[in-house]
């Protein structure tokens, strides 16, 4: 043997999400297994990831929509909706699953030194590669309503998957860590599911938030701010507004109300701007957290 | 020969926390009541292992033997002093942590594998030679829920010692199956020591130490008791669980 020239190293050392890019052999095991255990043995098996979001999406729509007479407003409301929940749903279900993660794999994180940060990461590609399905629905539902590729829509839809993506990996880096340390998180994260399909714009329009606290009032800019927020309106304009009237509109007269927050480009920059620092603060305060996981667990 | 793991002056403090929810911190910080405890279960260990040689950690239950190793595979981060290894550790510690309930016997043995740092070719490679050690060819598209715990463990055992780390950690699973196994287990642990992989080895059957180690190492409260021939080693060792095991019989209690 001739590892006498491999230097000495400190075992336990993580380069943190770098290191997945090392492991992702491993990562895509522990995403099948996943997807796996959670569909093995049940009737509808992949199924379900059709079930979930089509029951919130018939609630929403049949309440909203139809007895709070939303709908009459919204010009296709379905695709408005359900371009919204898509976002949502990667985001919270990303969360939830996410924060069980490290605690989960416990016997693991006590045996083997592996990067934990794998633990949180295949939670979220898990709940992107769920949303899959939901996604080619909303494309179908889009195209059938006249929906046609476009530098705005496609444009649109990559950024708004990004300030997603990145959001939702950062977040769970955050809680898994935390939950580790605070065994009743689990709540904290329950009741914040409960807020987030509220604080964004999917089930009313962003305009109603303008018009009850005003233009330039405190309230409109930190919800605004709101990365995923941005995100949700960001999906709006590529699936849904492309199938409205809207554009037609705006081409004849310029000066035409635009349902969306002025200069949403920018601010999908800026969420995403946002969501990267997020992540590389989440990413330090879980490499700290790692370090006593084992202990903890 | 180069040195393989050099640990220099290494604490570890664990901290007993008493509260393990907002909820609780919140009423025991209100009652003002302590929230957590240190205490130091490694203190000052310094240890070097050379590469190639068969090092034995003894020590009573609490000694910080298992600490140790979890320091040297990286699972843990010292608080004081430095570990340093040299190329890649695995650990058999308690083999089947990576084994999967709903997965097959054979999708557990690339995942476990893959736990373990192997790549798909590699586990490609020894495939059949990790089958036929576990002995559970008939159950390997057998879900691992339905195995029982003999087969478990060998699934297990079998994936570890298929490895290729150049630093071996070994902890009391010496206990795995039943006598024939053991038997190849001890086989295949002097063979990867011929191969001149360093190994670490955890236990308290002094007679399978002796065996497999030239090297003991006696452990005490954390401290470092005893460095030298694995044959003085289980003699400092031992009185000391005698002396224990009389005392627990004179009073009646652990």
């Amino acid at each position: 043997m001739t590892i006498t020239t491999v230097p000495l190293t400190d075992p336990g050392r993580s380069g943190g999400l770098g290191d997945l890019m090392r492991r992702r052999y491993l990562l895509r095991l522990l995403v099948r297994r996943e997807l796996r255990s959670r569909y093995q043995g049940s009737l509808l098996g992949l199924g379900w990831s059709y079930v979930r979001p089509a029951v919130n999406f018939g609630v929403y729509y049949f309440i909203v929509g139809i007895f709070l007479g939303l709908g009459k407003h919204t010009q296709n409301l379905p695709i408005f909706l359900f371009a919204g929940l898509v976002m949502v749903t990667i985001f919270t279900e990303t969360m939830t699953t996410s924060t069980w993660s490290v605690v989960g794999n416990g016997a693991l994180v006590k045996k083997i030194y592996l990067p934990r940060e794998l633990f949180p990461f295949a939670s979220f590609l898990v709940s992107a590669v769920n949303m899959v399905p939901g996604l080619l629905i909303l494309w179908v539902g889009a195209a059938v309503a006249g929906w046609r590729p476009s530098v705005l829509a496609l444009g649109s839809a990559g950024l708004g998957l990004a300030v997603v993506a990145v959001l939702a990996t950062a977040v769970a880096l955050l809680f898994s860590g935390v939950n580790v340390y605070f065994r009743d998180f689990g709540q904290v994260v329950d009741i914040l599911g409960l807020l987030i399909p509220w604080s964004v714009p999917m089930i009313y329009p962003w305009t109603m938030v303008r018009d009850f606290f005003g233009t330039g009032s405190w309230q409109l800019d930190l919800y605004l701010a709101n990365p995923l927020a941005v995100a949700v309106s960001l999906f709006q304009r590529a699936f849904w507004w492309p199938t409205t009237d809207g554009p037609a509109i705006l081409a004849r007269n310029p000066k035409a109300e635009v349902p969306f927050p002025d200069h949403l480009t920018i601010r999908g920059l800026i969420a995403l701007g946002v969501a990267v620092v997020l992540l590389v603060l989440a990413q330090s305060v879980f490499g700290r957290l790692q370090r006593r996981f084992a202990q903890e667990l | 020969m180069a040195d393989a793991i050099v640990i220099d002056r290494v604490n570890k403090d664990f901290t007993l926390r008493h509260a393990h929810s907002i909820k609780e911190m919140t009423v025991r910080a209100l009652r003002r009541q302590s929230l957590s405890e240190r205490f130091r279960a490694v203190d000052g260990v310094s240890l070097t292992v050379e590469q190639g040689e068969t090092l034995a950690l003894m020590g009573l239950n609490g000694s910080g033997k298992s600490t140790l190793l979890k320091l040297i595979s990286g699972v843990m981060l010292p608080d004081g002093g430095s570990v340093r290894v040299r190329g890649r550790v695995a650990g058999l510690i308690e083999v089947g942590a990576g084994l999967h309930p709903d997965l097959t016997g054979r999708e557990n043995v690339y995942l476990n594998a893959a736990i373990l740092g192997m790549s798909r070719k590699e586990t490609d490679h020894c495939f059949d030679s990790i089958v036929d050690f576990s002995e559970i060819e008939k159950f390997l598209d057998t879900q691992v829920k339905f195995y029982s715990s003999g087969m478990f463990m060998r699934l297990g055992f079998s994936v570890a010692v298929h490895t290729d780390p150049d630093i071996f950690l070994i902890d009391e699973v010496l206990a795995v199956g039943d006598a024939p196994f053991q038997h190849k287990c001890l086989q295949r642990i002097r063979a990867l020591h011929e191969e001149g992989r360093t190994l670490v080895i955890v236990g308290h059957d002094a007679a399978t130490l002796e065996r497999i180690c030239a090297r003991g190492v006696v452990l005490k409260e954390g401290r470092l008791a005893f460095d030298g021939e694995v044959a003085d080693a289980v003699a400092v060792f031992d009185p000391d669980a005698e002396a224990r095991d009389m005392e627990e019989e004179l009073h009646g209690h652990p």
